[in-house]
């Protein structure tokens, strides 16, 4: 494999790890704070499926953005009260809401635009689309850095950015401020929390609604920024790669970077793997690529490679004490 | 909290105000959609109990719920969170359908079929092992292992179908139609009292398989010392070490049962009505299975009620969409979501004021008698 191969397999990994991590962060915020979320999916999905209605119907990406992230927190909110205030089963909530999205995008695309579910194509100004700055073909020039740097860092979309840089922000608010601080104590120890006259419930609200604004972003990305539309059932299980993820990497924001990169690459080689001869190995099949991310998530939770502890009242309602 | 409503009211009322809330945010969607809610409502009925043809389809979604809904209350009473039916009946349907195409050919479907059973629980029980044994040995979470072994059994089956088990010369990935040793009858008498052509429904004789494991699960549950452990071990962990209960070794088989369970329902798709193996047997019945335990409250009866409802949604769905220009079959998607959601994750939501109300009228019956008494 030569030199621009391999920068274009990781070109192409950062483009596919930048839902991963928007939605595997999300899934951070919420989890630390005790409430589990396989609904990570099907948000992506609902807000996917705004964000291309929203910029073909306003023509306008920003509006798409904004619309794709109301859908999901309205998704998340949905899934915060059942899970806080009706003190339901969380995982049901979340398979429920899968459901309901995977459900209701195509039976509102096919009422409203009468394209088989999907949403009209849209033109590249409704769009998040890269654009290279004027040095970038300056740079090209410089042997190797240059052209590292045109290709991976500069001229992607406005989207990619922003979930990096959510990265240590992320760590950061977790951290260092004091929301983090009390955010991750709901999630390990909420009757502490509730004794020192903090309220659970708002904190656990608090984020959900993070957590649907990022899969909100997610799920934007992946319908006006990757492709040009939305499409039927178009996060195909990224949601759940995502959560893979946050438990690959047990809970952090730096490691769920890594992760996501990590899955990103499996995605992004395994298109180009696709039939080829490997060195020692042989042919590998696909599907094998496929399934090696929920693969290595098995071997890290059975303990063989470190140890995945979750947060440790996730899942479990709070009740105060009468 | 429960012991403050009558059993009527937790096992009837309660699920009934929820599937209602359920049904008129489904009408409200419809609304959306420009469609009349209750010609819909009505259409759904209609297909779904209207006619021989459409209780045949509506039992014949109903088989699958019941394997799945069995699969997933097995594993509730252990305290286990199994969502990997899904996955579970995928890999049984690799069992059933090697059974079938090896035995196919040579022997009759009475025989093929202890053998088909045999192999999809076994080959389905084989799936819900490992995440049973990482729960129970290495403590890790059984929700999430599952969820994983869900994708893990697709890509398996993909590489299968693609590479192994499709004929030369078929574009799908799909297996050969298996010979008619590997078809289960028909249930045509059930059909011919219900005035319907057998034809024209995939109703099988699965349907009294899984019957039959309703029986044997309440067997196992209430009337057996494994399930008495099952049971204290989803009650309390540490009371069934106490009292002498392994928990490994019980959580390890309550999963390979809930496991084997979920491998049968492969039996309905692939042995009685496709018969031959395809990607999309499951369909989402290994979640739906989810919604099935939790509205059965656990118990067969009750899950083969619940199973009844969510036949009616699938096959009465489908005739919906197919009457209603404007609505897609993805309504059924949309209606089973917010049934999951308002019985289920929900079902909580009206409680405390029912609770409430069962307290004042109980207050009121007895405070006349009070004073009588003084």
């Amino acid at each position: 494999m030569d030199f621009n191969a391999t920068l274009l397999i990781l070109d192409s990994t950062l483009r596919l790890s930048t839902p991963l991590l928007l939605a595997a962060l999300a899934g951070l915020y919420s989890e630390r704070a005790g409430i589990f979320d396989i609904g990570l999916e099907g948000k992506m999905l609902a807000a996917a499926f705004a964000a291309g209605a929203g910029a073909s119907v306003t023509g306008s990406a920003y509006a798409g953005l904004l619309l794709g992230v109301l859908v999901s927190v309205i998704f998340g909110l949905v899934h915060g009260f059942a899970s806080i205030t009706a003190r339901g089963n969380q995982i049901v909530s979340g398979v429920a809401l899968n459901f309901v999205a995977a459900g209701a995008t195509v039976l509102l695309g096919q009422a409203w635009f009468r394209q088989g579910g999907r949403t009209p194509q849209l033109s590249t100004d409704q769009r998040f689309l890269g654009s290279e700055p004027n040095f970038a073909a300056e740079l090209r020039d410089i042997p190797i850095v240059g052209s590292i740097v045109s290709e991976l860092v500069l001229g992607h979309s406005l989207l990619v950015y922003i979930a990096f840089i959510m990265v240590p922000l992320t760590w950061w608010v977790l951290f260092r401020t004091r929301f983090g601080l009390r955010l991750r104590a709901v999630g390990e120890n909420p009757a502490a929390v509730d004794t020192a006259g903090i309220s659970v419930t708002v904190l656990r609200y608090k984020a959900v609604i993070i957590c649907g604004a990022l899969c909100g972003v997610a799920g934007t990305y992946l319908a006006i920024s990757q492709s040009g539309g939305f499409n039927n059932n178009m996060t195909a299980g990224k949601g759940y790669i995502a959560l893979a993820a946050l438990i690959f990497a047990k809970w952090k924001p730096v490691p769920v970077m890594f992760a996501c990169l990590l899955f990103g690459f499996l995605d992004a080689a395994a298109i180009r793997l696709q039939g080829a001869e490997l060195p020692v190995i042989g042919r590998v099949p696909v599907q094998f690529i496929q399934a090696l991310p929920y693969v290595l998530t098995v071997v890290l939770l059975a303990g063989f490679i470190g140890r995945a502890e979750p947060p440790r009242a996730g899942g479990v309602p709070y009740v105060k004490e009468r | 909290m429960n012991n403050t409503l009558p059993p009527w009211a937790n096992y009837v009322l309660l699920p009934a105000i929820n599937l209602l809330v359920a049904f008129i945010v489904s009408g409200l969607v419809v609304v959306a959609v420009g469609e009349n809610p209750f010609k819909a409502a009505w259409l759904m009925i209609d297909g779904a109990f209207g006619s021989g043809r459409g209780i045949g389809f509506t039992l014949f979604y109903a088989t699958n719920f019941i394997f799945t809904g069995l699969s997933v209350a097995v594993a509730i009473h252990c305290g286990l969170f199994n969502i990997g039916s899904e996955g579970q009946a995928l890999v049984g349907g690799l069992g059933v359908a090697l059974a079938c195409l090896w035995l196919g050919a040579y022997i009759p479907w009475w025989m093929v079929l202890p053998v088909a059973i045999v192999m999809g629980a076994s080959f389905g029980a084989a799936w819900g092992f490992l995440p049973g044994y990482l729960q129970a040995v290495r403590g890790s979470h059984v929700v999430i292992t599952t969820i994983m072994f869900n994708f893990i059994a697709a890509a398996l089956m993909n590489w299968l179908l693609v590479d192994w088990l499709r004929p030369v010369g078929q574009m799908g990935p799909e297996t050969a139609v298996f010979a008619e040793g590997g078809w289960l009858p028909k249930l045509t008498g059930l059909m011919n009292f219900l005035g319907a052509d057998v034809r024209s429904t995939p109703l099988n004789l699965s349907f009294f398989v899984a019957l039959i494991c309703c029986f044997l699960v309440w067997v196992l549950i209430w009337r057996t010392r494994f399930g008495y452990g099952i049971r204290t071990m989803g009650l309390s962990p540490s009371a069934a070490k106490y009292a002498g209960i392994r928990p490994a070794r019980t959580v390890i088989i309550a999963m390979m049962i809930s496991g084997g369970l979920a491998g049968l329902m492969a039996l309905n798709p692939v042995m009685g009505d496709l018969h031959r193996l395809t990607l999309d047997i499951v369909q989402g019945a290994g979640f739906v299975g989810i919604a099935v335990a939790l509205m059965g409250r656990n118990h067969p009866v009750g899950i083969v009620l619940a199973a009844l409802l969510f036949g009616m949604l699938y096959q009465g769905g489908a005739e919906m969409a197919f009457d209603m220009p404007t609505i897609t079959r993805d309504m059924i998607v949309v209606i089973q979501g917010l049934v999951i959601l308002f019985a289920g994750a929900l079902e909580n939501m009206f409680r405390p004021q029912l609770s409430r109300f069962f307290l004042a009228m109980h207050r009121r019956g007895v405070a006349p008698e009070a004073e009588g008494a003084a």
